[in-house]
């Protein structure tokens, strides 16, 4: 195994003193970047490129990653304690953890979501490190209709975590029609943007979810009475050690989810895809299912894990095929072009000693990361400690923050108090918020894979089993859409046999 | 008839505009020059990770190295709606001389597609850095080993039957697929993607037959032998002699028009100021970017990306900028991208 051999030496290279300290500055500046909602990864890591033209690329490379590590941990502190995802891939996050958070079960909530992510993200480099070349051309399969048929799965496995199918299918139209806003991609057309030039860029998927989830939850707790319940939370290094233990019992959804992640992340459908999808499936198959969405720690580690598997898995076609899989990927992609490394097939040949110098700062900052985040536990808990009246202004002031600081638009905050507004109504005529937040982060993406896919094939829809690859997923697409619709069918003819049977012995 | 407009004849030009300056920094008052006094905030209407912005990254680094600006260069990237965010923002920006476009051809094609007020003219032109090759890549496996045997192909085959796929729609790429389609009577389905890597990862993957991307697109893939350069759409073939494959450098490139396509198109990289900004502030800027040129990285960079090495400013960049933006405005009408009213 010489690949491994080439790990050990990168082990070597990876860990002085100098380069654990990098290590440490890294994760702890993105756990700050992290938390501030907008100020994401992909903004820290560019923020902090430039300070590291001067290091050697092997540094640099391991404080970025683990810069990178600290946003992902980071992501779903303030999800689960404010229910505002800092990340995209947060904010399937919110659905219980914030409720965790509100039963005074934060300390749990962060534990298991850090650990999930631990684990999601480990599945990712081991993934990385045993089957980086036979993987990477996996990733080369993908084409549009191939996409459309991942984004398809992604919306089927999430369907019908509302109550009323009338009302997703509503929060989901009006979801798309916002995603819409801009220039479309494939006519290269405006579209709904009414000659105003601060539409052109669309309306950020950020600023809808620090709107619906942010502002939105603050104006419904501020009608209940600015009561806020997690205040006698147990805020201590045991509650970790407590959480740990009753991990074990969710193996099936953490191996289901790191699945789900990795393949998410390489085919390059995204961590956020994959955090939707690795929800959505725990909760379809899980015995808590019906649950979800009121505080269960299952549903916490299910995104979680999910979202980190593909965030990890995802470096692996920016290594070895030159595209980025997320925003913070490009970014560092561009980095590592100024230190004149050529992402692409050739790199694992001609790069060995900084690609497994890479892998190896990946496994080290991952456990770093999860030592850092774990005993920053108690203090980001008792942040809820504060009484609501003193940190609902403070909430607010970081959500108009974070909105500003997506594209330096004073527009973005108004667009944010309207999204407050809306989503307090939306919520008292309890329409769902997830299938609206799902369809502004996939739907155009959906859309544009959808048009391309017919473009290339002149409208005939069969495109979508034209090979066996896309024939798979498309079909369990719908087999999930049409779930209940399935299992109703299978439980009536499994009655109809025991009749039939019942019958014949009479 | 689709060729390229000549470039300039710089050459003749040139004296009197020496001689120009040389009076001019004679007589100049011994004034200080204009120079930052905060952050410059350089925009990339174009992705992270994309061509535009590693240029904008790697002067960047130029700068820090060199020290050749006190104040930090800060890069934004805006790339909503194609660029056309990025490309108002600084349009809008009146006056404010801490704020500098990274531009390309969208300048001329936004315009025209989308209806949206943006002009280049009212803009204050700093310089023109350098200029992007486009060639025809298919993928390796391919039959078809040249231009001509290609493009035969698909000039004989049923509409739908070859896929071309490019960067974003009724922009640069489309724009070639339209001549190639015109010119040789080519027959190509032009499928839009999000970026150029993407549309280099779809050729390799065999989802499209052809692309039309930048030497720094493709590259990774054409060394590691998975697509194949057919022709580069330029008058001349590239200068770089180094072997870049195991036996081909970008100069054993044929160009288009050697292999009987005349179809040519580059594209500019260059500069502008927000309307407003005076000419010392410019000046300033001018006077960086030569710097920047200067360094060896920059070499470096532009002979990896096998970019066209070049330095145009004042009026030669404006009439370059007008003769640029009437071949865009004549091939964006017969192609009929201008968006109808």
């Amino acid at each position: 195994m010489e690949d491994l051999g080439s790990l050990f030496h990168g082990f070597a290279v990876a860990l002085t003193w100098y380069n654990i300290g990098m290590m440490a500055v890294g994760i702890i500046l993105g756990i700050i970047v992290g938390v501030l909602p907008g100020l994401g990864g992909p903004n820290g890591v560019a923020i902090l490129l430039p300070l590291t033209f001067t290091m050697s690329p092997t540094s640099a490379i391991i404080m970025l990653s683990c810069l990178y590590w600290g946003t992902l941990f980071a992501g779903a502190i303030t999800s689960i304690l404010f229910n505002i995802p800092g990340e995209t891939h947060s904010v399937a996050t919110t659905f219980d953890g914030y409720p965790l958070a509100h039963q005074g079960r934060a300390g749990e909530a962060l534990t298991s979501a850090f650990t999930g992510s631990f684990i999601g993200a480990f599945v990712g480099v081991l993934l990385i490190t045993f089957l980086a070349p036979l993987v990477a051309k996996f990733a080369l399969e993908f084409g549009p209709p191939e996409f459309f048929a991942v984004y398809l799965l992604t919306f089927s496995s999430f369907i019908g975590t509302g109550k009323d199918p009338f009302k997703t299918i509503i929060a989901m139209m009006l979801g798309f029609g916002l995603a819409a806003i801009g220039m479309d991609a494939v006519s290269g057309e405006l579209r709904m943007t009414f000659g105003w030039s601060e539409l052109l860029r669309g309306v950020a998927f950020l600023i809808v979810v620090i709107g619906l989830f942010g502002l939105g939850e603050i104006l419904v707790s501020m009608e209940e009475g600015l009561a806020f319940e997690g205040k006698s939370a147990k805020i201590n290094m045991k509650v970790v050690l407590q959480t740990w233990k009753k991990l074990p019992k969710y193996w099936l959804t953490l191996i289901r989810s790191s699945i789900i992640g990795c393949w998410m992340g390489i085919t390059p459908g995204g961590a956020t895809a994959a955090s939707f999808m690795g929800y959505g499936v725990a909760k379809r198959f899980s015995k808590n299912g019906d649950k979800f969405g009121t505080g269960e720690l299952e549903g916490v580690i299910a995104p979680e894990t999910a979202a980190h598997a593909a965030g990890t898995a995802a470096l692996l076609p920016m290594l070895a095929l030159g595209i980025p899989g997320s925003a913070t990927a490009a970014v560092l992609l561009g980095g590592l072009m100024i230190w004149g490394l050529q992402p692409g097939p050739l790199l694992f040949v001609e790069q060995k000693d900084f690609v497994w110098g890479l892998i190896a700062s990946m496994y080290l900052s991952n456990i770093a990361g999860l030592i850092i985040v774990l005993s920053t536990v108690p203090l980001f808990a008792a942040i809820l400690r504060i009484p609501f009246s003193i940190i609902a202004p403070i909430i607010i002031v970081v959500c108009a923050i974070g909105a500003y600081t997506v594209h330096s638009a004073m527009l973005d905050i108004w667009f944010m108090v309207a999204f407050g507004i809306v989503g307090y109504f939306l919520k008292k005529l309890d329409y769902p918020l997830a299938p609206l937040v799902l369809s502004v982060v996939l739907g155009r993406r959906t859309e544009t894979s959808f048009r391309q896919a017919m473009l290339g094939s002149k409208g005939a829809l069969d495109v979508f089993w034209s090979n066996a690859l896309v024939g798979t997923i498309t079909t369990l697409a719908l087999i999930m859409l049409f779930w209940p619709v399935v299992s109703f069918a299978w439980s009536k003819l499994g009655q109809m046999r025991a009749h039939a049977i019942a019958a014949k012995r009479a | 008839m689709m060729r390229r407009m000549r470039k300039l004849s710089i050459r003749t030009s040139l004296l009197p505009m020496c001689a120009a300056a040389l009076t001019c920094s004679l007589i100049a008052p011994a004034q200080a020059a204009w120079e930052p006094t905060k952050a410059v905030e350089v925009i990339v209407p174009a992705g992270a990770g994309g061509a535009s912005d590693q240029m904008a990254r790697l002067i960047q680094s130029i700068v820090l190295k060199h020290k050749l600006m006190k104040q930090p260069m800060i890069i934004q990237i805006k790339a909503g709606a194609s660029g056309a965010e990025g490309a108002m923002d600084v349009q809008e920006s009146k006056g404010d001389a801490h704020k500098i476009l990274v531009a390309f051809s969208l300048i001329y094609t936004l315009p025209i597609s989308t209806g949206l007020p943006l002009n280049w003219r009212i803009m204050n032109p700093l310089a023109m850095i350098a200029q992007d090759e486009f060639l025809l890549w298919n993928n390796a496996g391919s039959p078809y080993k040249t231009a001509k045997e290609f493009l035969d192909a698909v000039k004989a085959a049923p509409a739908g039957k070859f896929k071309m796929g490019g960067t974003g729609s009724k922009r640069e790429d489309q724009l070639i697929n339209f001549a190639l389609n015109k010119v040789y009577g080519a027959n190509f389905t032009y499928i839009p993607y999000k970026s150029g890597g993407e549309a280099a990862t779809q050729l390799v993957g065999n989802h499209i037959d052809a692309n039309v991307n930048n030497p720094s697109e493709n590259i990774a893939q054409w060394r590691a032998g998975q697509v194949r350069a057919l022709c580069v759409f330029s008058e001349q073939r590239m200068a770089y002699k180094t072997k870049v494959t195991k036996d081909q450098s970008w100069a054993d490139i044929p160009t288009c028009k050697e292999s009987g396509i005349d179809v040519q198109y580059q594209m500019l990289r260059a500069f502008f100021l927000p309307p407003g900004t005076t000419s010392d502030q410019a000046a300033y800027y001018v006077d960086l970017l030569r710097k920047v040129v200067a360094t060896p990285e920059w070499k470096e960079y532009t002979e990896r990306n096998a970019l066209k090495q070049t330095f145009v400013t004042g009026q030669d960049f404006v009439k370059f900028l007008e003769k640029d933006d009437a071949y865009h405005h004549m091939l964006m009408k017969e192609a009929g991208f201008a968006k109808s009213k």
